[in-house]
């Protein structure tokens, strides 16, 4: 219920920024125009008709919050970060692959893409064949896992689309990547 | 949608006009011979000097010194007898002179005579027709003339290069003549752009675009803007080299699992891999008589260059200093290898003599990138980074001659020289 209220202040906001003046006036509960009888204390008042709220609830659209993007699910974790010049998946990424590969397993017409990203440094051609490596690493295992080959399709950007721009340790680190992308957000 | 976006792309290829490349000379040749061009007679008719930019040209090979000529009277001129006495007091071994002059047609003519003073004789001279439009290529054409004469090698003044330039979200395949003058773009994308490879008879580009999302290879035809896609197969699709007749191209493709080296056909048909190994094969390119490719593969642990026919076959390791050499490219004459080497760190133009195995590093500075020869073999054409932005520069094979490339606000990358223009 609070979402709907947000989803609706929201809304009201966004239509307040499109009216005019003279639509602002018309919500108004006094009437302050010049000549306009004061109103009689005491007096009974109007409730005010209000039209019904149209609420928008942007969490059960795709792209909103589900089981594939809920912080609290481990399958909202999509990058696996890999070593300098290597393309093996580390241990520590071993349990947010397989909690992607149950997923796949547990929905067979669920297709997901895989890209891989390199750091800057060196060739950008062989940067190229290095991402694909990583992608393929967590392709293969994803498919050890029980994922089907039809379902996952790697790539590689290389270097050409770094998510941490700069030159150091730190942004190199964050762009050793593969991201996994489900069907609807590539 | 996407066809959306590569039309969107393809219509904002027409104008941009902002990009030219500045060359800066960083180092120049040990000796340089001096010579001195003297202004041509009437050339103030033409929207360009063309002494001027012939000067520059040679200048910018670092084999030459232009030397200041002082007005003569009456002006020289193409036809203006030499004194030679005259030319040597001034310390100069070589002397051009020239004329232009306007024909009934709307067209100009311009002639040139080249001295050698040290000898005291002609060394020839040339007569050419032009539009005011073709100030420059005519400029060039003299300068490949002058630079030929006297150094026995072809110049590369008429040739064009082609680069990257990434300024905010938008990349530009440009083609520039090989001084940045006259860029014009190709291909505006708002995605990656890399590789670009001139065809043999440079009218064709191949290149790598990310418009759908994934490279895909595509050759593009210069003259119409005409492309189409050479290879799109499941996952990447990289790395074109032309084979030496401009039929077919060397391609890197992940069809078949890793990075693995493939020949198709210059219009996408008739794929056929090369390589079978586990590990990464990539950045293909064929020696100049075509037997071999030269390619880079981690296939011994780390990435090195190797060699193999160009059917396919055994290959055969060629680098072996370092553990990362990668980006092969081969001389015109099929005797030197240029790469990019990891040396602690930085990322350097090396140069391996084939006969010898001699290695000499030519650049010192540490984040080169896709070097290119000069169709003469003499200069190799750069990407690096200085100052937190991509440029390109250009060093000689012997590692003396530097200069530096860069445009206004925005990163250049991905160099290829083009062709000798026949």
């Amino acid at each position: 219920m609070r979402r709907v209220c947000i989803a609706a202040v929201f809304v009201a906001v966004l239509a307040g920024c499109a009216s005019t003046p003279e639509e602002q006036e018309a919500a108004g509960v006094e009437d302050r125009k010049p000549g306009a009888k004061p109103p009689t204390i005491g007096a009974q008042t109007q409730p005010i008709k209000q039209p019904p709220v149209a609420g928008v609830d942007l969490t059960q659209r795709p792209g909103g919050r589900s089981i594939l993007t809920d912080p609290s699910s481990p399958l909202s974790k999509r990058s696996i970060y890999f070593d300098y010049d290597r393309y093996d998946v580390r241990d520590e990424f071993r349990p947010l692959v397989e909690a992607h590969a149950r997923y796949l397993r547990d929905n067979a017409s669920t297709k997901m893409l895989i890209q891989g990203n390199t750091d800057e440094r060196g060739s950008r051609e062989y940067n190229l064949a290095l991402g694909q490596r990583r992608s393929e690493a967590i392709k293969r295992m994803l498919l050890l896992l029980g994922a089907r080959e039809e379902q996952v399709e790697a790539v590689s950007l290389g270097e050409e689309k770094p998510k941490a721009t700069g030159s150091t340790e730190d942004a190199w680190a964050q762009n050793r990547r593969g991201d996994i992308l489900y069907q609807g957000e590539f | 949608m996407r066809l959306l976006i590569a039309a969107i792309a393809l219509l904002a290829a027409a104008s941009s006009a902002t990009a030219q490349l500045s060359i800066e000379i960083t180092g120049a040749g040990a000796q340089r011979l001096p010579i001195a061009i003297a202004p041509f007679a009437g050339e103030g008719a033409l929207p360009a000097g063309i002494s001027t930019i012939v000067r520059a040209d040679l200048e910018r090979s670092g084999l030459f010194r232009g030397i200041e000529v002082p007005p003569h009277n009456p002006a020289l001129s193409e036809g203006s007898s030499v004194s030679f006495p005259e030319w040597k007091s001034r310390l100069a071994d070589a002397l051009v002179l020239g004329s232009v002059a306007a024909r009934s047609d709307g067209r100009y003519e311009v002639r040139f005579r080249l001295f050698d003073i040290v000898k005291q004789t002609q060394l020839g001279g040339v007569a050419y027709t032009l539009t005011p439009q073709q100030v420059r290529a005519t400029a060039h054409r003299i300068s490949d003339y002058v630079y030929e004469k006297l150094t026995g090698e072809k110049g590369v003044f008429s040739t064009r290069i082609a680069y990257v330039v990434k300024r905010g979200t938008r990349f530009e395949l440009q083609i520039a003549d090989a001084d940045g003058a006259g860029e014009e773009t190709a291909l505006a994308s708002f995605e990656p752009i890399i590789s670009p490879a001139w065809s043999p008879d440079g009218k064709r580009l191949a290149y790598v675009s990310f418009e759908n999302k994934k490279p895909i290879v595509y050759v593009h035809s210069l003259v119409d803007g005409k492309r189409h896609v050479a290879a799109n197969f499941k996952g990447s699709n990289s790395a074109p080299a032309w084979s030496p007749d401009g039929s077919r191209l060397a391609v890197a493709l992940s069809r078949d699992g890793g990075s693995q080296l493939f020949l198709v056909n210059a219009d996408g048909s008739g794929l056929q891999r090369l390589t079978n190994s586990s590990g990464i094969d990539t950045e293909p390119v064929f020696s100049p008589d075509g037997s071999s490719i030269y390619f880079t593969s981690d296939r011994g642990g780390s990435p090195q260059i190797y060699r193999m026919p160009a059917r396919g076959g055994d290959a055969q390791r060629v680098t072996f200093e370092g553990t990362y050499n990668v980006s092969p490219r081969i001389s015109r004459d099929g005797k030197s290898l240029a790469y990019i080497a990891r040396n602690g760190g930085k990322f350097q133009v090396a140069l391996l003599d084939l006969a010898t195995k001699q290695v000499i590093t030519l650049t010192d500075s540490d984040k080169d990138e896709s070097p290119s020869f000069a169709p003469n073999g003499r200069m190799i054409l750069l990407a690096t980074v200085t100052g937190g932005r991509g440029i390109l520069s250009a060093v000689s094979s012997d590692g003396r001659v530097k200069q530096r490339l860069s445009v206004a606000a925005g990163d250049v990358r991905e160099p290829a020289w083009g062709p000798f223009i026949q």
